[in-house]
């Protein structure tokens, strides 16, 4: 068994451990705040393409400054991919072993509703939702929550089902455990691996959804700012000023491509079984 | 033993670096002649399987390549290309398998898989091919060949797909025929009828057979000549007689000495109160189709169950006669449709969540398999302590009689903190016995509980049990499909069939005077009974 990770995933974790610390202390590299305006500086390239050299990245259409853009969207990206995963990996798992432990009428309602789900695009009840709700910051997360759950009740009811059928659920269920001791302390460690591969593969697209939306003008409202909505700020400028779509959307791409990409390892690595013995 | 019909000379299949040996299988150099029947018998690892593959070419493609010579009629098969191999292959050596279901292609039918290999290798017409197909299921005693024709894998039985496995190897008349396991995973009554099938072959086509078996019965039944490997290499080869009752090398002699006897067990007077009293326990599996209900299968029929303390009553039974549900309904992790199971004088069947969760401290379950009864992410202390911890134990005092119990099943003290994947199979299975132990439970449901260990772990762990049997004084129930294990520990022998139990007895009165025809077929399928207790009179 190859130990080595590949290149291939070292670029990837690298890349992933860059934007999460551009995210935290990305700040320094502007002597701006995010909020910061220079009508007279607007549209300006990048410093390294003759612009003036504070605007590291160019500014945008009111002359702020790019590269705080950035930070702050990119902030606001990642918080709510992460929170929206969070949210949509622990509800779809709940239901997930609720179906599993229950069978019967409970499961066939609970799954019900999972066809239901996946069977309606998202961007559908997204649109309608926050048509109905109006929008907030915290209605935006928890409908990014929303995203995903049926697929991770999919895999957990799988992964349940088979694991409690081992001989070794059987024999903690002989010892007299109580079903949530089951679940907790055995089911859920050994079923783990798989829903966590799931979250590194719900989380891009949690971010390109954020993106989709706030591109429409229906995610981040101003003064808040992500990513999707800087490139969506951008679109009129492709022509002039395509500095303000392109960081945007190469941060977009490669936090995306970096977290597929470790999912992939993560899947091949966390098999338990697949570990070479230690003795 | 003049006409040689394969030469294994100096064979050597290396191991990927890393493994646990340099070598799977060592400098082995064995011959098989015409009309012979050669077993290579050993335990888990000794390389008898890579053997058969690499004479086949069948070796996993992640492996080196092998050395050494596998001389077949003038060619050495270690050196064949792709198209001399497909040449020989099928035609002039054949393989059949362990798992015969698994063997056959489940999509085609069985007639066109055994027509295939005269479609392979020979110009036969359609007519004439669905006549010789017939013909071989005739010869391998198939019933209604012309109908089993046209069934499929799925619907015949694991012995009639063993049966087409046989047939399609013996199609083209193959001089060698590699049998691998080919008995282990069917009943004993089965494997009775395709051992008889497989010496009929021998006398009436001459081919030569090369068996592969971990099992000195089957050894005795039919070999002529008998090759121990251990570890890769080979320990002592020989005509079966001499191998099997005077054994040279001191492996095999261990070897055969933890082979069970077929004998009963004296038994014990001094039993006590009964901790088990099961009445009229009952069990029927439905299966739904898309139009309602469909076939009802009655699993358990009205069984009646008592065991006694420090006793030991086995069930034997072939698979699908519902000993397995029977274990599953007494310790109720199956829940049975009706009856009574009282388990030391306390009420076990009626009781929900608290109390039954409670009451489940009375009777423990080992299981079959120790590679999946442990929590791969749990380790083996905080395994055995888990149970008395969820009864009230303080975690202190429980793992203190956890370390205890990895001591008292002959267990490293030290290992406790190790995860199961770090044992091996015979290790876990006696972490299993601890962690039900811990417990201090009346009644032991053992479900096949040897049945995967290699013969000398499952002598050890077989003695284990009776060890702490004797000492903790709890009623086993002992589930096997094999007499001879059964005769080694049980008090009691209760035969089931078709969820009934049929007859009841001690050993000795069982084995002496069977009163059911059923018991009567099952030991006489015991393969090699007597070469243990009465080696005269059978030549073996």
């Amino acid at each position: 068994m190859k130990n080595r990770p590949s290149i291939l995933l070292i670029a990837a974790s690298a890349v992933l451990i860059s934007v999460v610390a551009i995210a935290l202390i990305g700040n320094v590299f502007s002597p701006f705040a995010v909020t910061d305006q220079n009508l007279l500086g607007r549209l300006k390239p990048p410093a390294f393409l003759g612009g003036p050299e504070e605007y590291l990245l160019g500014t945008d259409r009111i002359g702020r400054d790019m590269v705080a853009r950035l930070v702050a969207g990119l902030r606001m990206s990642l918080l709510v991919a992460l929170a929206g995963t969070l949210i949509g990996a622990i509800v779809g798992t709940v239901i997930g072993f609720l179906a599993a432990h229950f069978r019967g009428y409970v499961e066939e309602g609970l799954m019900m509703l999972v066809d239901f789900q996946a069977s309606l695009p998202f961007i559908l009840i997204a649109l309608t939702l926050l048509a109905f709700f109006g929008n907030s910051l915290i209605l935006f997360i928890i409908l990014m929550g929303l995203f995903g759950w049926e697929t991770y009740a999919r895999l957990a009811r799988g992964v349940v089902l088979s694991a409690t059928s081992q001989p070794y659920a059987k024999a903690v269920t002989s010892l007299g455990a109580h079903p949530m001791r089951l679940y907790i302390r055995h089911i859920l460690p050994n079923v783990a691996s798989a829903l966590i591969v799931q979250i590194t593969l719900t989380f891009p697209q949690i971010i390109l959804l954020e993106t989709s939306l706030s591109f429409l003008g229906l995610g981040i409202q101003s003064p808040n700012t992500s990513l999707g909505q800087i490139l969506g700020d951008g679109r009129d400028y492709l022509s002039t000023a395509w500095w303000i779509s392109v960081w945007p959307g190469l941060l977009i791409f490669v936090i995306t491509l970096s977290m597929s990409i470790l999912g992939d390892a993560l899947r091949d690595r966390l098999d338990p079984m697949l570990k070479v013995r230690t003795t | 033993m003049t006409d040689t019909l394969l030469d294994i000379r100096g064979l050597s299949v290396p191991l990927p670096t890393g493994a646990d040996r340099p070598f799977a299988v060592k400098d082995l150099s064995l011959s098989l002649s015409k009309g012979e029947i050669l077993c290579i018998v050993g335990e888990t690892g000794s390389g008898k399987s890579l053997t058969a593959f690499a004479s086949m070419g069948l070796l996993p493609t992640n492996l080196p390549k092998p050395s050494g010579e596998v001389m077949f009629e003038g060619r050495n098969l270690l050196t064949l290309t792709e198209e001399q191999r497909r040449e020989i292959n099928g035609r002039r050596l054949a393989m059949i398998f362990q798992e015969p279901i698994a063997a056959l292609n489940p999509i085609y039918r069985v007639g066109e898989q055994v027509a295939e290999a005269f479609r392979l290798h020979t110009k036969l017409s359609e007519a004439e091919i669905k006549q010789k197909v017939i013909d071989l299921f005739t010869e391998v005693h198939l019933p209604n060949p012309r109908e089993i024709l046209r069934s499929y894998p799925h619907q015949l039985s694991g012995g009639q797909c063993q049966r087409v496995m046989i047939a399609t190897a013996l199609a083209l008349d193959p001089a060698i025929l590699i049998a691998d396991e080919p008995t282990t995973a069917l009943d004993v009554t089965t494997q009775a009828q395709i051992l008889r099938l497989m010496l009929d072959l021998r006398e009436k086509h001459g081919t030569g057979i090369l068996f592969i078996t971990h099992d000195f019965g089957v050894v005795a039944e039919i070999a002529d000549r008998v090759a121990v490997m251990r570890h890769g290499t080979l320990v002592e080869t020989g005509p079966a007689k001499e191998v099997l009752l005077n054994p040279q090398e001191e492996y095999t002699q261990n070897l055969l000495a933890a082979v069970p006897r077929l004998q009963p067990k004296v038994s014990r007077s001094y039993l006590g109160e009964p901790v088990l009293v099961a009445s009229k326990v009952a069990k029927t599996y439905q299966t739904r189709t898309l139009f309602g209900a469909g076939r009802k299968v009655k699993a358990v029929d009205e069984v009646d169950v008592t065991i006694r303390r420090g006793e030991t009553l086995g069930l034997v039974g072939e698979s699908g006669s519902g000993k397995s549900t029977l274990a599953q309904c007494l310790i109720r992790l199956v829940e049975p449709d009706g009856g009574e199971v009282t388990i030391s004088g306390g009420k076990f069947s009626g009781l929900k969540g608290a109390d039954l969760r409670a009451a489940r401290q009375r009777v423990q379950i080992v299981f079959q398999d120790p590679f999946t009864a442990l929590d791969p992410r749990q380790s083996v202390r905080s395994a055995i302590a888990e149970g008395p911890i969820i009864h009230g134990l303080s975690p202190a005092e429980a793992t203190a009689r956890a370390d205890g119990l990895i001591e008292a099943v002959g267990l490293d003290p030290s290992g406790g903190d190790r995860f199961p994947h770090e044992f091996s199979g015979g290790q876990r299975q006696r972490i299993c016995i601890a962690r039900a132990l811990a417990l201090e439970p009346e009644l032991i449901i053992a479900d096949e509980s040897v049945s995967a260990l290699d013969v000398s772990v499952q002598a050890q762990v077989l003695d284990l049990l009776a060890e702490m049997q004797e000492r903790l004084q709890f009623g086993m129930l002992f589930i096997t499909h094999d007499l001879r294990v059964a005769s080694r520990i049980c008090d009691r022998i209760a035969v089931m069939r078709h969820g009934k139990i049929v007859e009841q007895d001690e050993p000795a009165t069982l084995f002496a005077n069977p009163t059911q025809d059923y018991t009567r077929k099952l030991l006489a399928a015991v393969p090699g009974r007597d070469w243990q207790t009465n080696p005269t009179r059978k030549a073996v």
